[in-house]
């Protein structure tokens, strides 16, 4: 079971349990829907910016724990970063997932991932890849719409 | 006389004595694909060895042993279905979803104008819906739904209702998810009475039960080889011989002509007229050997089998987990076949999903291709098992014991 441990980590199932962030956020916070078609999970990101900075992130969606406990990483991690910031590490996560040298990370990457680092086992299931990076590349997306 | 026995099936299954994960394989995804016994392996091996040749076209020898593998083929489809008009009446199409779009835009864009309504059900797969939504944006048909009932079955109280303005009614005899049959002949009944066609979807049913096109008194049918013990890539479609020799043609290409010039074409008579271009022929020899396999087995037996490991499964779900494990399904085996879904708070099917693969047990997670139906009762996904003629009541043991695992995991 040690490979189900990997992916499983306290601090996903904890967040999985017990989401951060989940809510709504009226406008002009931007809106953004993902969606995996494949296996039906959904997210929805509520984003407000102001002055280049993530003020707040909400949440809602259903879907797997690791799908539910990476967007609630996620919003843990970005807010109150400024955009720049919060592109970075959206970029350091996703390099993670699916750079290049996508097996395991040097202890310097880890440490500045943080408590994102616990979704390092991911890459150990390349099917649940996509469901670690929905919340992700929804949130690229409404960075995205912020700067129209 | 059949010798059905689902352990020599299971020793027929190679894949079955695959260890995954520490743990002998338990397959419990044939409602997805079904895993092919060493006859239908070994018929398309010995095929792509000797006689491999293109079909209806060579004079020399292997040709003629290709095209008579593949036309054998379609003379034991016809047996096996009870076809009225005999072999003609089957077409090979890629795979179950291809045969509904063949209906939709040959017989659809043919027969039907705008206004005229197709009915379907809430329990269809995307395959018998997409193609009539496409054809409604294209001339403006419409498409209209039976609806589910709480305890899983078509809700026919309203059915006068529903079929006015109906020309094609197209239903599954067996849903993917619910595992709920459904009443054909009563439906084949309604729908000629009001001057409507009906079409099934045989994709869950023709592998898991008697089928007999006579009794069904349906119009039009659909399904895969791969979900009955054949190869991917081949399915079939079959319709009543007045009906096919109406149709226009699907794809173009070689093989579908009468006459072609710089002028135009002519169509040739069917089934050749909807097999454009070089078919999947050592797929159809798979699927032939699959039909003999089956009939080998008796599909009566496999009945029989399948509801037994069904009602097995259900019983011991609720006996165990105590409620916690909800069946999405009809909970006895009336009119219900081994097609079981589940959800289970506060497990995502997925995670049960990836815990049960650690035990070298396979079921699927998702809507399979059946969001209409999932939205109906209020979820975006289940984790469903599913039987083979190849399945023991030992892979239920597999199951039930995984999914306490997944349960203590997750603390549900």
């Amino acid at each position: 079971m040690s490979g189900l441990d990997d992916l499983y980590r306290e601090i996903i199932l904890d967040h999985y349990r017990t989401p951060r962030n989940r809510g709504e956020l009226d406008p002009p916070a931007v809106r953004v829907e993902g969606f995996n078609p494949l296996c039906g999970d959904e997210i929805v990101v509520y984003l407000a910016v102001t002055d280049g900075v993530v003020t707040d992130i909400k949440l809602t969606g259903q879907g797997c724990s690791i799908s539910q406990a990476s967007s609630s990483l996620m919003s843990a991690a970005v807010k109150g970063k400024s955009v720049d910031e919060a592109r970075a590490v959206i970029g350091t996560f996703k390099d993670l997932m699916m750079g290049p040298s996508a097996t395991e990370p040097t202890p310097s990457e880890l440490r500045k991932l943080g408590e994102l680092a616990a979704l390092a086992g991911v890459v150990k299931f390349p099917v649940r890849i996509k469901c670690a990076t929905l919340a992700w590349n929804t949130l690229t997306q409404a960075l995205d719409e912020t700067s129209n | 006389m059949s010798t059905f026995d689902p352990r020599l099936v299971r020793g027929d299954i190679a894949q079955l004595k695959r260890v995954v994960n520490g743990y002998p394989l338990t397959y419990l995804d044939s409602g997805a694909t079904s895993l092919p016994p060493r006859a239908v392996v070994e018929a398309m091996d010995r095929y792509y060895a000797l006689h491999h040749a293109n079909v209806h076209r060579g004079v020399y020898q292997t040709a003629a042993e290709a095209t008579a593998l593949y036309e054998d083929a379609r003379s034991a489809v016809a047996r096996f279905l009870n076809a009225p008009g005999g072999a003609s009446e089957i077409i090979f199409t890629k795979n179950c979803t291809e045969s509904f779009n063949l209906l939709a835009r040959s017989w659809g864009a043919a027969n039907l104008t705008a206004g005229d309504v197709v009915l379907l059900t809430e329990m269809e797969h995307h395959a018998n819906i997409v193609p009539w939504f496409q054809l409604r944006d294209a001339i403006g048909i419409e498409v209209r739904f039976i609806g589910v009932t709480d305890d899983f079955r078509l809700d026919l109280t309203n059915l006068d209702e529903l079929l006015r303005g109906v020309k094609l009614v197209s239903v599954t005899a067996m849903s993917n998810v619910l595992g709920t049959i459904n009443p054909i002949r009563e439906l084949a009944d309604a729908a000629h009475a009001v001057g409507a066609l009906l079409a099934v979807d045989g994709a869950q049913s023709v592998a898991h039960s008697p089928t007999d096109l006579v009794a069904m008194d349906c119009d039009f049918l659909a399904f895969s080889a791969h979900k009955m013990l054949g190869p991917t890539g081949i399915g079939v479609f079959w319709g009543r011989q007045a009906l096919l020799d109406a149709m226009p043609p699907f794809l173009g290409g070689g093989g579908m002509i009468g006459d072609v010039s710089v002028n135009g074409f002519t169509s040739a008579p069917v089934p050749a007229r909807f097999e454009a271009g070089t078919p999947p022929i050592a797929e159809a020899v798979g699927l032939g050997a699959a039909v003999r396999y089956l009939e080998g087995l008796s599909m009566a037996h496999v009945a029989a089998h399948e509801a037994h490991l069904t009602a097995d499964a259900l019983t011991r779900l609720n006996d165990r987990f105590d409620g916690r494990v909800r069946i999405i399904g009809p909970s006895t085996v009336d009119r219900r076949g081994g097609v079981i879904s589940f959800d289970i708070e506060g497990v995502h099917p997925h995670d049960i999903s990836q815990v049960l693969d650690q035990h070298g047990v396979c079921v699927r997670p998702g809507h399979h291709c059946a969001k209409p139906l999932m939205k109906r009762f209020g979820l975006n996904a289940t984790a469903r098992a599913s039987f083979g003629p190849y399945s023991l009541t030992s892979d239920t043991d597999a199951l039930l014991d995984a999914l306490d695992d997944a349960m203590t995991m997750f603390g549900a």
